[in-house]
């Protein structure tokens, strides 16, 4: 394997995945037109530079599917030798993208492409697509019992004790750090604001962030897994798995929950002859990268053994790591790979997550990748890991190194 | 009428094919129907001077569905490849898909109910005219039965009413009347009696249309289906998730009806059809099925029939019966017995006491009226029947009285005394005894060849089993009127032989010592509670002990000792109560009960027991749980406590919540082969002890190659000792 470096990654800002959110009228490929050519135009790219676009997006319905990543850059000016690929790996759909033309670089057979994610939630919501056979076909739903992910995310807090106190200081800290991390521009040189068709600005900034959140206004909260865990059967399907526990305690609210928004991220991603050639600096080297199954009625436990095969792969240990960033789906998440990877918090998420700034499900991947080789920049860091948890069960982690 | 199947041709061409299976009460669907009406069928479609045809029927109903004894029974289907089982069980599916395409209309005079394959004809004609009759059921309540619609109905129902509509009725058995049945699209017209036949004519000869809906092109289910049809997939969504969650996959027949449905209403009809086969025969081929049908409708309804009961004996007579001891259970008996029309004085030691058990009944009787059942009128007369006093002289003119003090040797004999004193000579005197030996009760009863066991269940009035236990001088006629008795409150009532705990003390007390056993060697108590869930059992026996109370348990348990002459463990049960824990009752038992009904284990439980490091898996867990009622079923079995197995299978399933899905404890042996149960029990006997062990004769049985049910059944020690 050569080595394959991440040289450029921009992301839109994140607005609210609702029909008064500011970016529910950018349809997904005009923000994924919109980061191409300004990738295109930053970097000096050549019509022709690019041998793969690599696309997530986890519901490929209407105008988010069919390979939407075949013509997105053409709209951005590449040209018509640019071919597109649309993959799906649940959540960690764009890490999973950048994974791939990683694997396609190292190996050879490609020196420079894009990779990321889309997804406009406020359009195209989740279900659009159908769902998949998974708690619906009742073959595969008997086979395998379909928990829904909230209710997942509660029974991974009540397996390892987490209380509601602990996930709401968890939240509230993500949406500061957040904050913070806007007033001191730490997102300037990764967030390219989403212009409409007379070329003003919709979206500058994540739209999600509630900077005013206090510990008072999150306990106030209700539950918001508790009705459908009982009333849909979920709570027993979990038991049923995981049989030791007494019951479900539902301990995450909508503001320890990652929001719904609208967003797209992108690397760019080559060898190093490829940026010698086009005379781009290289920021970051890919490590390592890993995909793995986990038990799918928990389904958010997938981090630690993504991490920890990742970890080994590059022959590091965890405390080697000097920055983590992974998605914030639910707080459990977070609070749980911390707990197994023995992470301090101040390593980790350090300018916030999903819970405070939106998870467009199939773009997160990017964004957040993005963020940390942003950090260790700023830090003077030199190694971080990035990763997430991804439904039906599964994880994914990438080892990346700074280049000096 | 002699002939199962009659037809009439009349002046418009109009062919009536009437079912009326000769000697039956109603006409249930097997060969000796099928077959007539088969060849009639064809005969009809085949003469050119026929151009439709009515469907009706000579008996008050139309047809009631299957023959649930048949079925039971099983076929034996031993080197048949794959495609002929399912040839084999979708016999009616071919002969009415047949039906609807042969190009001549039919009509379907529904005169009563049509329920399962009834409703299945129904749907397979091209026009349903129903009587006007409230009382008519139409319904599919296969998987009730552990089976599901084999006759093209899981497919039909949706396609006439929409997925919506079809799931309750498919997967609760709710049936519908006429009216509703008019409404939701599943008949055409519902007309009075006399004008049934006339109106499904009159449709053959204006209308008389012999394409189905679901033959024409464009057809689409009503209301939607599909895996891109949002509707469509929050249903599935949502009853795949609760039939796992309330069947624990124990229970195919719900599973494979909702696989039939997904699958076959995305197909056109003639492959649905096969779908729907195919996931019958696999249902057919699986013992569940069998066992639910052979303990729970063939050998239950057997017991309700009182199979059992001796010949030549007159019935008792039974205007008026006492019942001594108005607590929980007497009073729950009195309202049955004052449900059933009988006089009932319930006695206790003062009028406060009696008139809070009669209170207790009012309550029932209102709360069955806010739920639907029952009218004000009828309460109100049940009520009347219900006489409080303290003076046993007003047991006079009772002909059975039944005492239900509280369990203490002393104080029943003392009851039984005063009951013997008070009564004719003639009169029965029951004891509703959990657990106390029926012939030692019986000296107090002047004559002990009257005295016998009636083991109620709590609480009395939801519960149908009824547990008779014979002492040793109990005579026949005794016997014969406490089964009269029972039958008269429409409960199923089980015979067996006297012993401590009868059956399903000691039954549901093997299952209790296991679980207790594992909770004091470190087994998580979730663990155990789910595990018993998971198995099927209604509730764990942490809950069950809350529910009893922890105080009546560890109570119950010393007078247990005491009639065993053995030491007294009382365990984690004796240590909650000792801190006043006293489960369900004050809110604190295993259980920490909140306000909103909600409970959680009482994390103080920890601190009081071991835990193990290293957790039994949960299959373990269930293991433990199932064999445990097994090794006691069979000693049971094996002392002859039990004078036939199948009242084990219906005492265990309704009496103390066995799982119905195994059919009982000898149906489960039996499915699970001799062999298999020996090994198991040897292994968990080796490790965990007596609780374990297995009685000779079932060893012998194994060798010998006998079973407890079927042509191999060996005989019962049981049988012999109560004859």
């Amino acid at each position: 394997m050569r080595d394959t470096f991440i040289y450029d990654h921009l992301r839109t800002p994140r607005g609210r995945g609702k029909p008064d959110g500011a970016l529910h009228e950018a349809t997904p490929v005009e923000l994924v037109r919109q980061l191409l050519a300004a990738l295109k135009s930053r970097n000096t790219l050549p019509d022709d530079a690019l041998d793969e676009v690599v696309l997530g997006t986890v519901i490929a319905a209407g105008e988010q599917g069919a390979t939407i990543a075949r013509i997105a850059p053409l709209l951005a000016g590449f040209a018509d030798s640019t071919p597109g690929l649309q993959i799906n790996r649940a959540c960690a759909s764009a890490l999973e993208a950048v994974s791939l033309v990683a694997a396609k670089i190292g190996c050879g057979m490609a020196d420079l492409a894009i990779a990321g994610g889309v997804e406009a939630m406020s359009r195209i919501p989740m279900g659009a697509d159908g769902g998949g056979p998974h708690g619906i076909d009742p073959r595969v739903s008997f086979h395998t019992p379909f928990v829904m992910q909230g209710i997942s995310a509660d029974l991974l807090a009540t397996l390892n004790g987490y209380g509601r106190a602990d996930l709401d200081a968890y939240a509230l800290a993500s949406h500061q750090r957040a904050a913070q991390a806007w007033a001191e521009g730490r997102f300037a040189r990764s967030v390219l604001p989403v212009r409409d068709m007379m070329g003003t600005v919709l979206l500058a900034q994540d739209e999600h962030i509630r900077a005013d959140a206090t510990p008072a206004t999150l306990a106030a909260l209700k539950p918001a897994f508790a009705g459908l865990g009982r009333s849909m059967g979920f709570d027993a399907l979990a038991i049923q798995r995981y049989p030791e526990v007494d019951r479900i305690e539902h301990v995450h609210t909508a503001a320890s929950s990652s929001g719904i928004v609208d967003g797209a991220g992108l690397m760019l991603v080559g060898s190093a002859e490829a940026g010698a050639r086009l005379g781009l600096r290289p920021r970051a080297r890919i490590r390592a990268f890993v995909s793995v199954g986990s038990e799918p009625a928990l389904m958010l436990d997938g981090p630690t053994p993504a991490c920890a095969r990742a970890l080994a792969i590059a022959g590091l240990a965890p405390a080697d790591i000097e920055l983590w960033e992974l998605n914030e789906a639910f707080a459990a998440v977070p609070l749980r790979l911390m707990q197994t990877m023995n992470i301090p918090h101040d390593r980790m998420n350090v300018n916030g997550g999903a819970i405070a700034m939106g998870h467009p499900l199939g773009a997160s991947g990017a964004m957040i990748a993005g963020t940390l080789i942003d950090e260790m920049e700023r830090r003077g860091l030199g190694l971080g890991l990035v990763s997430l948890c991804a439904a039906g069960g599964m994880g994914i982690a990438m080892v990346l190194e700074r280049v000096q | 009428m002699n002939q199962a199947i009659t037809t009439s041709i009349d002046a418009d061409g109009i062919c009536t094919i009437c079912m009326d299976l000769p000697g039956e009460k109603m006409n249930t669907l097997g060969p000796a129907l099928t077959d007539p009406l088969e060849a009639a069928l064809r005969a009809a479609m085949a003469d050119p001077a026929v151009k439709g045809i009515v469907l009706a029927s000579g008996k008050d109903s139309f047809v009631a569905g299957g023959d649930l004894k048949q079925i039971g029974k099983g076929v034996d289907l031993a080197g048949k490849r794959p495609e002929e089982i399912v040839h084999l069980f979708s016999y009616l599916s071919r002969l009415l898909r047949w039906m609807e395409t042969a190009g001549k209309p039919v009509a379907c005079a529904v005169g009563g109910l049509a329920l399962g394959g009834g409703l299945e004809i129904a749907m397979a004609c091209h026009h349903r005219v129903v009587t006007d009759d409230p009382r008519i059921q139409l319904g599919l309540p296969e998987s009730m039965v552990g089976l599901i619609p084999g006759g093209g109905g899981s497919q039909r129902l949706p396609r006439l009413v929409g997925l919506a509509k079809a799931l309750p009725m498919m997967m609760e058995g709710r049936s519908v009347g006429p009216a509703e049945a008019l409404a939701m699209g599943l008949v055409d017209a519902v007309v009075p009696a006399a004008r049934l036949i006339a109106t499904a004519k009159a449709w053959l000869r204006e209308t008389g249309d012999a394409v189905q809906p679901w033959d024409r092109k464009g057809f689409c289910v009503p209301g939607g289906a599909g895996s891109t049809d949002a509707g469509f997939r929050n249903l599935f969504i949502g009853a795949n998730a609760l039939t796992r969650a309330k069947g624990f996959g124990n229970y195919p027949a719900p599973e494979k009806l909702l696989a039939a449905l997904y699958e076959g209403l995305q197909l056109p009809i003639d492959k649905a059809l096969g779908v729907e086969a195919k996931y019958l025969a696999q249902l057919m081929m699986n013992p569940v099925a069998g066992n639910l049908i052979r303990t729970l409708f063939v050998n239950k309804g057997r017991a309700d029939a009182l199979a059992a009961r001796p010949a030549g004996i007159a019935a008792l007579p039974c205007a008026r019966i006492g019942v001594v001891g108005a607590g929980t259970m007497g009073a729950g008996i009195a309202l049955c017995a004052a449900q059933a029309g009988i006089e009932v004085v319930l006695l206790d030691r003062d009028m406060a006491s009696a008139g809070k058990g009669k209170a207790y009944a009012e309550k029932r009787l209102q709360r069955a009226i806010e739920k639907g059942r029952g009218t004000p009128a009828r309460a109100a007369a049940s009520l009347a029947r219900i006489c409080p006093t303290t003076d046993y002289a007003d047991l006079a003119e009772a002909t059975l009285v039944i005492e239900s003090v509280f369990e203490n040797r002393a104080v029943k004999e003392a009851v039984i005394a005063r009951i013997a004193a008070a009564v004719a000579d003639t009169a029965l005197i029951a004891s509703n005894t959990s657990g106390l030996p029926i012939s030692g009760l019986a000296a107090s009863a002047g004559r002990p060849e009257r005295f016998i066991g009636l083991h109620f269940f709590s609480p009395v009035e939801r519960m149908g089993l009824v547990e008779i236990i014979r002492g040793a001088q109990t005579d026949a006629t005794c016997w014969a009127h406490a089964l009269d008795f029972v039958g008269r409150l429409r409960k199923t009532p089980i015979t067996v032989n006297d012993g401590p705990g009868f059956f399903t003390t000691r039954f549901i007390g093997a299952f209790v010592s296991a679980s207790l056993a594992m909770l004091e060697e470190g087994v998580k108590p979730a663990l155990i509670e789910n595990g018993a869930r998971m198995l099927g059992m209604p509730m764990g026996a942490l809950t069950i002990s809350d529910t009893i109370g922890l105080d009546v348990s560890y109570h119950a348990g010393a007078t247990q000792a005491k009639e065993r002459g053995t030491a007294h463990h009382a365990g984690i049960i004796g240590t909650l109560y000792q801190a006043g824990r006293h489960g369900a009752k004050n809110g604190m038992g295993f259980f920490d009960y909140e306000a909103d009904g909600g409970k959680r284990l009482w994390p103080g439980l920890g601190a009081l027991l071991p835990q193990l490091a290293r957790q039994p898996a949960i299959g373990e867990v269930k293991a433990r749980l199932l064999h445990a009622q097994l090794a006691e079923g069979a000693r049971c079995f094996a002392e002859g406590v039990l004078v036939d197995a199948t009242d084990g299978d219906l005492g265990a399933t309704l009496g103390v919540g066995f799982p119905s899905w195994l059919g009982g404890p000898f149906a489960a042996m039996d499915t699970l082969g001799l062999a298999a149960v020996i090994a198991e029990c040897d292994r968990l006997c080796a490790a965990h002890g007596a609780l374990y062990a297995l009685p000779d004769l079932l060893r012998a049985m194994a060798a010998a190659g006998q079973t407890f049910h079927g042509d191999r059944a060996a005989p019962s020690p049981g049988a012999r000792r109560a004859a």
